[in-house]
């Protein structure tokens, strides 16, 4: 089992809170999917057994055309041996999925679309700079939902000036178009991105942590109450809708990373491509892979086990820790977690550790208690 | 030809000189300059700031140990040994710098031509006087643009009755006026004297304590010889050993069969432990000891103490190892297990001060790999119960301090402060000493321009944030020395701090009554930025006895999350984690708060 994820690093504008890898000039978009394909050759044997998922993510996948979409799949197919029913998820703007659009993507092999809606308010949509309009977000979902079953929509909550009441009126209109996915973000202000300048500059306030806390809180209670399982932190999904593509990232299974600042991991080692347009065509197109990699240590492994378990539904279970990494670390946990027990920040049931509710949004700082590291 | 003095004979071709400085002024340049006039280093070995070979020294650009040198030096046609004893340059180590003047005949005095005499340089100044040893000034930095050469030779000139010809002005860093220092030093040092034939009588300025071969013992012969093989007495400790083996101070040690009168050398004797060797002892032959021990030997006393403690109380025998490894080379600090509450088992440290406890904090940490705690540190009191009103108890630790309904008082210990500062800040630096307690005793124009200050203050007090706020009000134009002068009775109170309402006995200090109020509430309030938020809150309190006298609180994690963690998130964020657990790690956790190292010291910053 395995995932193929690639990067499609262009945008037509800059969001003012990512800090992902993209260009905003589109000139070398033919030269890079050639180099998608090149790398897909390149690395054909790095995947063992079936392809499950297949993941463009972004940047935004949406400005690819039919052919440039067509060429990467052939190129998927010829080279790797994909199973009959894999989840194949197109990141999608809301500007680009006119009616035309997205027939386009249904004559390819894409089945999900995950769509970047972030907000259905004008206002928070001009304070993040994003490229479409409150209008396009309702129209894309609607016309969408004609073609694709398996939709996700991206929100995104904390946002400065946002009241408790919009951002519940964001999570009614999802809920009542029945979207069976959403993936929810507290807005994050990531160093050398627009926002982060603009907050210390005083042309938007600061992000309250209290008024996120609380979104926090009414999502939860909102996506309980209309059937959708929080299966990660940020994650939302009716039984048979989780996305099959982030799991396997969250459960360690082997994922191939293609494209500038795409990352993958073969079990042993993490590796990462560069994160430049330019150099990373140049590299491939010499036939060398632009990358660098680490292998994972014991501890490296049992600290991501610790970490992405906690945010999922399914916890962090006690018997895999003793037969992964041994009764050592297994002890070492339970000593850990017992103040956070203790504290009600942790639930242990069924020989599984999980986040409580009052721990959910601490949960970096109570993973954190629960590495092993040594000093240096 | 020999000259026949009255005591013995002068040993005219060895010349034993220091050199006295105030941090910074350039000694340990000079003295490098000096190595490599006079041949004794080869380009190999040269490296900036030789004799500091601790990397601490290098790096703080102080010296902490005192080391000695010899030179071999040809002037005038004929062959001259001469013994550079380098001193330390704080505050802290008094002692032993006045042990190693008693060691020479002469002294360099270096002055920085842009700033002029420190209250540090004139105590030394002082000592060496008092040692009769003939003062070379050296007006040092002339080449700087700030150098102001005409005033400060004016205020050397002042301070010693010198001529202002007798001023050598020079650069360390250029090399100007080496050779003009070096023929003074043969000029203007008398050579040593003393009597070959008397029995052995020599001064231990230093010891260094060396892995592999044990404690060596640095010394200066006054009278009579030392010989390899010979069976010796240290008559202060009262211990004899066999000297295996003797020799002079090279670069590197040059073993030799005699060391004789007037030379300085060093003594290996097979001892482990440098507490046996103590600077200002006398060495002599056991069977045919002299019978006039050398003047001025003390034995050091701690002025400072703090409680020491592992960071994983797992690690107590660790530190305990390592404490007993660096008592091994510094026979100042002294040690005796302790356990708090909040802390568990750890050590009570005595140190000569606050420069000493850093160093040794920082040794522990470098050489031995161990993260540490150190607690409030305090000045030794004395207090006295009802029941026995003329017992004083020794208060090394504010847990030690008799209950108050018990309490008859308590005595504190005074120093003199010397503080030379600039006509202009002797207002800011009087406001500083009365707010610190001190009552001013003397005020004297060296200059017109130069004022020192003496005060009679609580050492206390100067342990507590003093350094750092006379730097500040003075605009870093003022020096200090101190010197104890006994025990005062004061009204001290014990104010405790309170951490989610249970007292953290590692951060309890003795404060005056009058100050107790407003320090604690600093302290809370230092506490409050240092202790990060997690993942409750965190009431801060300062109390006397139970009742309350401040009041903060470190608010709780609101969002400690971050919200996406995909397939390229994952390592990022593992190392980023890694990170917080790492610094949660160098933390101590006290009932369920973790408390950061640096907020146990939080009572020494409070006006950062």
């Amino acid at each position: 089992m395995s995932g193929i994820y690639i990067h499609i690093p262009f945008c037509k504008q800059a969001c003012h809170y990512c800090d992902f890898h993209f260009s905003t000039s589109l000139k070398k978009k033919e030269e890079l999917v050639n180099a998608l394909c090149t790398e897909l050759v390149l690395r054909k044997n790095e995947l063992d057994g079936n392809v499950e998922t297949i993941y463009f993510g972004g940047g935004t996948p949406s400005l690819l055309s039919s052919e440039e979409l067509q060429q990467i799949f052939e190129t998927i197919y010829s080279n790797f041996k994909v199973s009959e029913n894999p989840e194949i998820t197109l990141e999608a703007n809301p500007d680009d999925l006119s009616k035309e659009q997205i027939h386009k993507f249904t004559n390819s092999q894409i089945n999900r679309l995950s769509i970047g809606i972030q907000s259905f308010f004008e206002e928070d949509l001009k304070l993040m700079n994003r490229a479409h309009k409150a209008s396009e977000a309702l129209e894309s979902i609607k016309e969408a939902k004609q073609y694709f079953e398996n939709i996700s929509i991206d929100l995104i909550y904390g946002i400065p000036g946002m009241s408790h009441e919009r951002w519940k009126k964001n999570l009614e209109i999802a809920l009542n178009l029945d979207v069976p996915h959403l993936s929810c973000y507290a807005l994050t202000v990531e160093p050398k991105t627009a926002l982060k300048k603009f907050i210390e500059k005083g042309i938007v306030p600061p992000v309250d942590e209290e008024a996120a806390k609380q979104h926090y809180e009414i999502l939860l209670s909102e996506t309980e109450k209309a059937g959708l399982e929080n299966y990660e932190f940020s994650n939302f999904g009716k039984p048979g809708f989780h996305s099959r593509n982030n799991t396997a990232y969250w459960e360690g299974k082997p994922y191939l990373g293609i494209g500038p600042s795409a990352h993958s991991y073969d079990g042993k080692f993490r590796s990462w491509n560069i994160a430049n347009n330019t150099k990373y065509i140049k590299s491939i197109e010499a036939g060398e892979l632009p990358s660098e990699k680490e292998l994972l240590s014991k501890q490296d492994k049992y600290n991501e086990y610790i970490m992405t378990g906690l945010r999922t539904k399914k916890g962090v279970f006690l018997g895999k820790v003793e037969s992964e990494f041994g009764k050592k670390y297994s002890e070492y946990l339970l000593k850990q977690a017992e103040n956070l027990l203790k504290n009600n920040l942790l639930i242990l049931e069924n020989e599984t550790l999980k986040i409580s509710k009052k721990g959910k949004f601490l949960s970096d700082g109570i993973a954190a208690d629960l590495f092993l590291v040594n000093l240096d | 030809m020999q000259l026949v003095a009255r005591e013995g004979i002068f040993m005219k071709n060895i010349r034993n000189f220091c050199i006295i400085a105030h941090i910074d002024h350039g000694k340990s340049t000079l003295a490098d300059r000096l190595l490599d006039a006079t041949g004794s280093v080869t380009d190999r070995e040269k490296q900036a700031q030789l004799l500091d070979n601790m990397d601490l020294e290098r790096e703080r650009g102080i010296t902490i140990k005192s080391h000695a040198i010899q030179m071999d030096y040809v002037y005038n046609g004929e062959k001259y040994t001469l013994n550079l004893i380098d001193t330390p340059g704080h505050v802290d180590f008094s002692y032993e710098v006045s042990r190693s003047i008693a060691a020479c005949e002469g002294a360099l005095l270096i002055v920085d031509a842009a700033q002029s005499i420190q209250a540090q340089t004139i105590s030394n100044l002082y000592l060496a006087l008092e040692n009769d040893l003939e003062i070379i000034p050296v007006l040092n930095k002339v080449d700087l643009p700030s150098a102001n050469v005409e005033e400060v030779t004016d205020d050397i000139v002042d301070l010693l009755g010198c001529k202002a010809e007798e001023v050598i002005p020079a650069s360390a860093k250029t090399g100007l006026g080496i050779d003009e220092i070096l023929s003074a030093i043969i000029e203007r040092i008398p050579p040593p004297k003393g009597n070959p034939d008397e029995s052995l009588q020599a001064l231990i300025f230093d010891s260094v304590y060396n892995p592999f071969r044990g404690v060596e013992t640095y010394f200066r012969v006054l009278n009579g010889e030392i010989r390899k093989g010979q069976h010796i007495k240290f008559m202060a400790t009262g211990k004899s050993y066999f000297a295996d083996e003797v020799g002079t101070l090279k670069l590197k040690q040059q073993p030799k069969d005699v060391v004789k009168t007037g030379d300085v050398g060093y003594l290996i004797t097979g001892i482990k432990e440098a507490k046996e060797v103590k600077v200002g002892d006398t060495i002599t032959d056991s069977k045919n000891p002299t019978v006039n021990m050398i003047e001025g030997f003390e034995d050091v006393k701690p002025m400072v103490f703090a409680g020491i403690y592992p960071v994983d109380t797992e690690d107590y025998e660790e530190l305990r190892n390592s404490m007993e490894k660096l008592q091994l080379n510094d026979a100042s600090l002294v040690f005796i297990p302790e356990s708090s509450a909040a802390l568990g088992f750890g050590f009570r440290c005595g140190f000569l001060g606050m420069l000493h406890l850093e160093i040794i904090q920082e040794r522990l940490e470098r050489e031995f790999d161990m993260t540490v705690i150190t607690t409030v540190p305090n000045v030794s009191y004395h207090a006295y119960t009802n029941k026995e009103p003329d017992t004083p108890i020794l208060v090394n630790n504010p847990s030690d301090l008799p209950d108050p309904s018990k309490l008859n008082r308590v005595e504190e210990p005074y120093i003199k402060a010397t503080i030379i500062t600039k006509s202009d800040f002797v207002g800011s630096v009087m406001s500083l000493c009365i707010e610190k307690r001190g009552e001013i005793t003397n005020q004297t124009y060296l200059t017109t321009e130069r004022v020192e200050l003496t005060f009679d203050m609580p050492l206390a007090e100067i342990v507590f944030d003093f350094y750092d706020r006379l730097k500040t009000v003075s605009k870093g134009y003022a020096s200090f020395d101190y010197s104890p002068i006994g025990m005062r009775q004061s009204h001290l109170v014990k104010v405790d701090v309170l951490l989610n309402g249970n007292i953290v006995d590692a951060l309890s200090a003795l404060l005056h009554r009058d100050n107790a109020y407003d320090i604690g509430k600093k302290i809370c309030e230092k506490l409050r930025q240092l202790i990060p938020r997690q993942q409750f809150d965190i009431p801060i309190q300062a109390a006397i006895g139970a009742k309350i006298i401040a009041r903060e609180t470190v608010k709780a994690l609101r969002k400690d999350v971050t919200a996406k963690c995909y397939g390229g998130d994952i390592s990022r964020k593992r190392k980023l984690l890694e990170k917080q657990k790492k610094g949660k790690k160098r933390m101590r956790q006290v009932g369920n708060v973790e408390i950061p190292q640096e907020a146990f010291m939080a009572v020494l910053k409070l006006n950062d």
